[in-house]
């Protein structure tokens, strides 16, 4: 289905799977920054990973971060929380993200990665740069369509500010 | 130059049911804060010893705003040192975790054993005879600033006071056997995370003492439907008020029917969870007891909420912006699958949880909303205006009180 061609240890990834690939990669990104936060669980399979964790805990393999679903539906509770339970002052996120570094390591899984900034505008206009780190994910293809089954979210800060309710 | 505000904050006559405005704000009454209550009578958290399990291993952090080095010395001794060098203040650590034989400033290569007693300061003695420190220079006069420590299942404490009592007799019986419930089995770190908050350090410590908002501010479990079912619940305070416990055991119903998915699933109005695994446990305590936060004064937090244990300090960083350190730990005794119940649960808490966020922001609120008329006061009047040692329920603020009048002790108000 996706063509693989071997290179001296690597896995070549054809064009068209990269397309998809960095098009699923950036229009993620685009469904949070636009408020289309319901959609957001759509871009997993229903077997999944999502979590949150600063670069310290996670080079000294510690589990545990500031967000952690492992189930299609805790993602979707998530943003059901976010809607109609959470209380937060009304703010945006806005990723700017680099380049993805795609390999394969079967099959059927691709390993992405992708830089990322988040810019958070709060409702009275105050902007700060919330987040920057690093996208580690494991991409799926299912009936030619591919879907995040792990997106790690590697923070480079320990720091959160104020609070974190919209996923990065 | 600006005029400095020398007048000292009025306080109202209502006792520790009413808190001037001001005390959130003032630049001067946070100075006055550092010596009197940080550098007071009281323990500060400042790390686990398993952040420090090798002899030359450091971490730094800061005791108010005060930079230390927290350290195992060469004869396994858990030293707790001001991280500052003698010669001309400059920093003596840099890094935030690392080990090393000895201590070394980087700046003119003063040289520290891990005791904090200066061995040697370069060019002590001149190049070629010239220069050099003068000859009654003692070097023994010159050590770092070493503090008083107490190291408790695992907690490491230290303190600027040579008065404040021991330890365990300072927190006294019932903080302690809380602390032994906890932490006492042995903790293995999952993680730890920081918060940032845009207020006063007191806000958030009145927050977590504040047993009256949690219900009403945090909608999460109200939400879907997450019930609590019989609890009964209340509060502990220390004999002096300064540290509080509160908590909820489950009086007639066991945890694994309280949280039984179907019935989650049952309810007909309402949301409900697509997954209700997060909010699974266990019965992990033979008390029963489902939620306990406990604070010791002024500014340390041990939390069991159900099956998620975390210990919290928060740190003033100037007089409107704090930051609360999390550790978030299990313990040696706990099944793979008992892990992952506590990653599971750790969703409910920190900057991320969804029940617990909302206390970070709220504490930026009242400091916007209070910015100015700073001769008025906050109410904190329920269930009372003095302070009781227990209390039944969660209707009272009697555990703020407390912490005022921990506060007022300590700052001669």
């Amino acid at each position: 289905m996706h063509g693989v061609l071997i290179m001296a240890g690597s896995v070549y990834v054809g064009a068209e799977v990269r397309r998809k690939i960095e098009n699923l990669v950036a229009d993620y990104a685009h469904a949070i920054d636009d408020d289309r936060l319901e959609e957001w669980p759509e871009f997993f399979v229903d077997e999944c990973s999502y979590r949150i964790i600063n670069r310290d805990n996670h080079e000294k393999g510690m589990r545990i971060g500031v967000m952690d679903c492992s189930s299609k539906g805790m993602l979707q509770d998530r943003i059901l929380a976010l809607r109609e339970a959470n209380v937060f002052e009304p703010h945006c996120y806005r990723h700017i993200q680099s380049a993805s570094r795609i390999s394969r390591s079967d099959e059927n899984v691709f390993q992405v990665e992708t830089s990322f900034l988040v810019v958070r505008t709060m409702q009275e206009g105050d902007m700060s740069v919330f987040c920057a780190g690093k996208f580690l994910d494991e991409i799926v293809f299912e009936d030619d369509k591919p879907l995040f089954k792990k997106r790690l979210v590697v923070t480079d800060s320990n720091r959160i500010h104020t609070l974190i309710v919209i996923p990065i | 130059m600006a005029e400095s505000n020398t007048q000292k904050i009025e306080w109202p006559n209502d006792g520790v049911s009413r808190i001037p405005y001001k005390i959130y704000t003032d630049p001067d009454n946070y100075d006055d804060e550092q010596r009197r209550i940080f550098r007071g009578p009281i323990w500060s958290f400042v790390g686990t010893d398993q952040e420090v399990s090798k002899p030359g291993d450091f971490i730094t952090t800061y005791i108010g705003d005060t930079p230390v080095i927290v350290l195992r010395d060469l004869e396994r001794k858990v030293q707790v040192i001001v991280n500052r060098c003698s010669h001309r203040g400059n920093l003596i650590c840099i890094k935030r975790e690392g080990n090393s034989e000895e201590l070394t400033c980087v700046y003119h290569n003063w040289r520290y054993d891990l005791q904090g007693n200066l061995k040697s300061v370069a060019f002590g003695k001149g190049v070629g005879r010239k220069g050099g420190m003068p000859d009654d220079f003692n070097r023994e006069d010159h050590g770092l600033q070493r503090l008083r420590v107490a190291v408790y299942q695992g907690l490491i404490f230290a303190t600027f006071s040579d008065d404040v009592a021991p330890l365990t007799d300072w927190l006294g019986d019932e903080m302690v056997e809380n602390i032994d419930r906890v932490v006492g089995r042995g903790m293995v770190l999952l993680g730890t995370y920081s918060q940032y908050m845009p207020n006063n350090w007191k806000l958030y410590m009145e927050n977590v003492r504040d047993s009256y908002h949690a219900s009403i501010l945090h909608m999460f479990q109200a939400t879907f439907r997450i019930n609590r079912l019989s609890m009964k619940g209340g509060i502990k305070l220390s004999d002096n008020g300064w540290h509080h416990i509160s908590y909820s055991i489950a009086e007639t119903d066991r945890e694994e029917d309280q949280y039984d998915a179907k019935k989650l699933r049952a309810v007909k109005d309402g949301y409900t969870l697509a997954d209700p695994t997060l909010v699974k446990g266990w019965r992990e305590f033979e008390c029963g007891t489902t939620l306990a936060i406990q604070s010791t004064y002024p500014n340390f937090v041990v939390q069991q909420i159900s099956n998620s244990l975390a210990l919290r300090l928060c740190l003033p960083k100037g007089p409107e912006e704090c930051e609360l350190l999390w550790w978030v730990f299990g313990t040696p005794e706990d099944t793979n699958e008992q892990q992952e119940i506590r990653i599971k649960q750790s969703n409910m808490i920190g900057p991320g949880g969804v029940i617990s966020m909302e206390d970070g922001v709220v504490g930026g609120w009242i400091q916007r909303g209070t910015k100015r008329d700073h001769e008025k006061t906050t109410i904190v009047q329920m269930g009372g205006r003095d302070v009781a040692p227990s209390a039944e329920g969660r209707a009272t603020e009697v555990s703020i009180r407390g912490f005022w009048q921990g506060y007022r002790d300590c700052m001669g108000f």
